[in-house]
């Protein structure tokens, strides 16, 4: 039967491989026959994420967003790839008057330049494939504001854009480059937070018309993306919230 | 880490409530600026001046304002 949806002959770079969504989106993708090259800080976690795949030839990669050499060094150790998701994130919730420059680096570092190394590597090393994908996992944060997550939202602003510009450089070699805008997906994103969890957690399921999301929910989008069913999208910014942001 | 300081600390994360208002004993949770903006604020404050990580649940915890430094306190 045809599939467009296979990722079968398919290899994928996904970073925040360790954890939440990122995780997620490694097992799906294997699911749907990708080979998937995983990366994240923590190797201890990225073994159980492997340990739940299927299929063969899916490498780890330890290596850090916010380290240039790291960036440098998997680039240039990966095959040439058909797909990459940019999963890897963090929170600092702080108001504005508390933002430090300190909680600012670290942020924008790991959760949009160091997409735009690795972007910017793949293409000059030639690492992706004519055809290739590229997709970002925004947030509804973008446009769907809370205090004191003034950083995070511009963040992944600043992601959005920078998707939109780049899937324009890159139409020349038939790359596509989408961003998805997950909702809430409980992960252990927030149980560093400032945040009251229960309360945080009843606001919410409150807010979610179709209750919270798993990371299978928002993998479902990224296998889309990535295969050649939707070779005709690109600087899309697709909205997979439950409903959450329809009031 | 001093009260008087730590009080003084804790009343800058305010824009309109009177200085005055700030008392080891006062129950801040009921003053009218408090919200969860400020209490973010004094997180952030907190982990600035002392380098110590408060959760939000520390925050519903503590009922006046020497029962939030006694919590940072045991954090040191």
């Amino acid at each position: 039967m045809n599939n467009p949806f296979t990722l079968e002959g398919k290899t994928i770079l996904v970073t925040g491989a360790s954890s939440g969504i990122g995780r997620g989106i490694c097992i799906d993708c294997s699911k749907m026959g990708a080979k998937v090259h995983l990366m994240a800080r923590n190797e201890e976690r990225l073994n159980e994420t492997l340990a739940q795949m299927e299929g063969e030839g899916h490498v780890i990669h330890k290596a850090d967003l916010c380290s240039t050499d790291d960036i440098n060094a998997l680039v240039d150790e990966l095959p040439v790839i058909d797909g990459v998701v940019l999963c890897a994130g963090i929170i600092k919730t702080m108001p504005v008057k508390n933002i430090s420059e300190e909680a600012m680096t670290e942020i924008f570092n790991a959760n949009i330049m160091g997409d735009i190394k690795i972007c910017s590597r793949l293409l000059k090393k030639k690492k992706l494939n004519h055809g290739g994908s590229v997709v970002f996992i925004s947030s509804v944060s973008t446009f769907n504001v809370k205090v004191g997550n003034s950083l995070y939202s511009a963040t992944k602003g600043a992601v959005n854009s920078f998707a939109k510009a780049m899937a324009l450089e890159v139409s020349k070699q038939e790359m596509r480059v989408n961003c998805i805008q997950p909702g809430f997906v409980p992960s252990s994103i927030l149980s560093s937070g400032a945040i009251e969890e229960d309360a945080f957690l009843k606001f919410y399921a409150e807010r979610h018309p179709l209750g919270f999301g798993t990371p299978t929910d928002i993998a479902n989008g990224c296998i889309y993306l990535l295969s050649d069913a939707s070779r005709w999208v690109t600087g899309s910014i697709f909205t997979i919230d439950g409903g959450y942001t329809l009031q | 880490m001093e009260l008087k300081d730590f009080i003084a600390n804790f009343a800058e994360q305010f824009d309109e409530t009177d200085v005055n208002e700030f008392k080891p004993e006062t129950v801040f949770h009921d003053l009218e600026e408090y919200s969860s903006l400020v209490a973010l604020s004094i997180i952030a404050m907190i982990n600035e001046e002392y380098d110590v990580t408060l959760k939000g649940d520390d925050m519903s915890a503590a009922v006046t304002i020497e029962d939030l430094f006694n919590i940072v306190k045991s954090k040191m």
